[in-house]
């Protein structure tokens, strides 16, 4: 199956203070194929939550292309965009509106003048897919900061998006919430072909991706597979069988000098084990 | 000094008019020594942003008693008490940087303690002390908090607390939304000030590497209720009655478990970080 690109960014650069020379983001090339998980990593202030906002035309920048489906984003045409692309932010308490849940799950969908039947149906599965059905009547900002999340996840997932961007939208979950959050994205965009742009400072989950785009000071410093970023950028943090494998290394134990995941690191240690 | 903290079976909801919120503290009976460093885990909604904030009198307890040093929160007035207790424990909120509000990080790090009274010079040379505990340099001083990154407003944000000179320093999640490298340097730096200063802290977490690398104690929260106080070690080592819980285990402590399942060698020992586990797989020989 030939992969269609649903994001295309040529040469997009911005600066908040155009009394400035320094840009936040410059030159930025990326491409986002359907279907496709792509993972954004970076120190703070590189740039990350910057390139989410241009993505959803919540700014504008200053040169460069945005296309999202074959339409270019500019002020006219980014109402139609914002139908494909959604995006969740890393604090999802600037943004209730809702005095329930559920009405704040459906908000989105009312200003699409959705009929009732549909929209309805759309808020029980979203609210049920981030395990939220049993909380619907409440208040969201009486919810704990994960639970907050999850709604603000589940009013993006009712408007059914093509393109999911996080921003850093799993950090004030537990690890199992997230893991199951991350599993039922991980489905969608298996079942729905969904694209996912994933911003976060957690190695693990960006290991997750099919790829990686490392930015650092407003640039693109490296992109490809987990394997290619880790082995490419030694500053980086590497997940932690890899970690384990550089440890091993350091200290003159025999293992091998190249990329490992955790399958790979425990298979490799059962055949060690049959050989010692 | 270091100070204590007890709870005395406390429950306490958030009440709004008439409006009673299901318990989030459900008779909760916890002693925190002076002096311990303890991570509070649980999943979201289980109340450990209510522990946190039954520590500072943000909660008031319905029933039962709170008690810092030598002060009690309890049901009914509780002015005096307040004020002693917020003087002493200094809290920091999830995601703090968005109480940052000042024109200027001076004056955003002074408030606090001018509000306790201490006079403008000395809440100045306070400022310049706490800002180079927090890894910042004086020439941001002047800066308004707002024109930040992301990790320096988070450190701002702390210095303030730092300011008011606590006892207890009780942290919501504070390496959230920080890169790793800035993730740890805060959480390094909690660690230093709670040995330098013997200070009594407590952070909320999810991760459990944090539980693993920093804290003495753990105390696992669910429904409102402490299911667990334990040593951080000791705790890590029954990983079935941990998965009732739902509650993960540290990278490497899940790294040796499944190494053992694979190899069906037992390693020695609990291993909660890096060198632990290579150890341990050097020991048994099996690298």
């Amino acid at each position: 199956m030939m992969s269609t690109t649903v994001v295309e960014v040529e040469n997009l650069s911005f600066r908040y203070d155009k009394r400035l020379k320094e840009n936040i983001l410059s030159n930025i090339s990326m491409t986002v194929d359907q279907g496709e998980w792509l993972a954004v990593i970076g120190p703070n202030g590189s740039g990350k939550s910057t390139l989410a906002q241009l993505l959803v035309g919540l700014i504008e920048a200053d040169s460069g292309k945005i296309r999202i489906k074959n339409t270019v984003m500019d002020d006219t045409s980014k109402w139609k965009v914002r139908r494909h692309i959604g995006i969740v932010f890393q604090n999802p308490e600037n943004q209730f509106i809702g005095t329930t849940v559920q009405d704040d799950v459906a908000f989105s969908l009312e200003n699409l003048n959705m009929p009732y039947d549909e929209m309805k149906f759309r808020v029980d599965q979203a609210l049920d897919l981030v395990g939220m059905s049993s909380l619907r009547h409440h208040d969201p900002s009486q919810l704990s900061g994960g639970q907050k999340q999850r709604v603000a996840i589940a009013g993006i997932l009712a408007l059914k998006p093509s393109i999911l961007v996080l921003d850093e939208a799993l950090v004030m979950l537990d690890p199992k919430s997230r893991r199951e959050l991350l599993t039922v994205l991980q489905n969608l965009k298996r079942k729905e072909n969904i694209s996912i742009l994933s911003i976060t400072h957690d190695m693990n989950e960006a290991a997750l991706a099919d790829r990686i785009i490392l930015l650092e000071s407003g640039k693109v410093k490296n992109c490809g597979t987990s394997e290619q970023l880790f082995v490419a950028e030694p500053d980086l943090e590497p997940p932690f069988p890899e970690l384990l494998r550089r440890e091993l290394l350091k200290r003159n134990r025999n293992i091998p000098n190249e990329y490992m995941t955790e399958e790979e690191m425990v298979n490799w240690l059962c055949k060690s084990r049959l050989t010692v | 000094m270091a100070m204590q903290i007890s709870f005395d079976s406390v429950t306490a909801d958030y009440q709004i008019g008439p409006i009673r919120s299901p318990r989030v503290l459900d008779s909760i009976d916890l002693l925190l020594p002076a002096g311990s460093f303890t991570a509070v885990i649980g999943h979201t909604g289980s109340g450990k942003s209510s522990l946190l904030k039954a520590m500072n009198g943000l909660i008031i307890p319905y029933d039962g008693k709170v008690t810092i040093g030598q002060t009690t929160i309890k049901a009914g007035k509780n002015k005096k008490a307040l004020r002693a207790i917020r003087q002493k424990v200094g809290m920091v909120f999830q995601f703090p940087e968005s109480q940052l509000f000042a024109e200027t990080v001076e004056k955003d790090i002074c408030f606090g303690p001018l509000n306790f009274g201490v006079s403008l010079v000395e809440a100045k040379s306070i400022a310049r002390v706490v800002l180079k505990q927090v890894g910042l340099e004086p020439s941001i001083l002047s800066k308004s908090p707002l024109s930040l990154s992301g990790g320096q407003k988070r450190r701002v944000a702390i210095a303030g607390i730092l300011a008011m000179q606590p006892d207890i320093l009780v942290l919501d999640e504070p390496g959230a939304g920080l890169d790793p490298i800035g993730k740890r340097e805060i959480l390094q730096m909690i660690t230093a000030w709670h040995k330098e200063k013997k200070l009594t802290t407590v952070i909320v977490t999810h991760d459990m590497d944090d539980v693993a690398l920093y804290a003495d104690d753990v105390v696992v929260m669910e429904h409102g209720q402490v299911v667990k106080h334990d040593k951080v070690r000791s705790f890590f080592t029954d990983v079935n009655q941990l998965n009732e819980w739902h509650v993960d285990v540290p990278q490497a402590r899940s790294l040796q478990l499944q190494i053992e399942q694979e190899t069906g060698i037992k390693l020695p020992g609990v291993c909660l970080t890096l060198p632990e586990l290579a150890d341990a797989l050097i020991e048994v020989g099996i690298v």
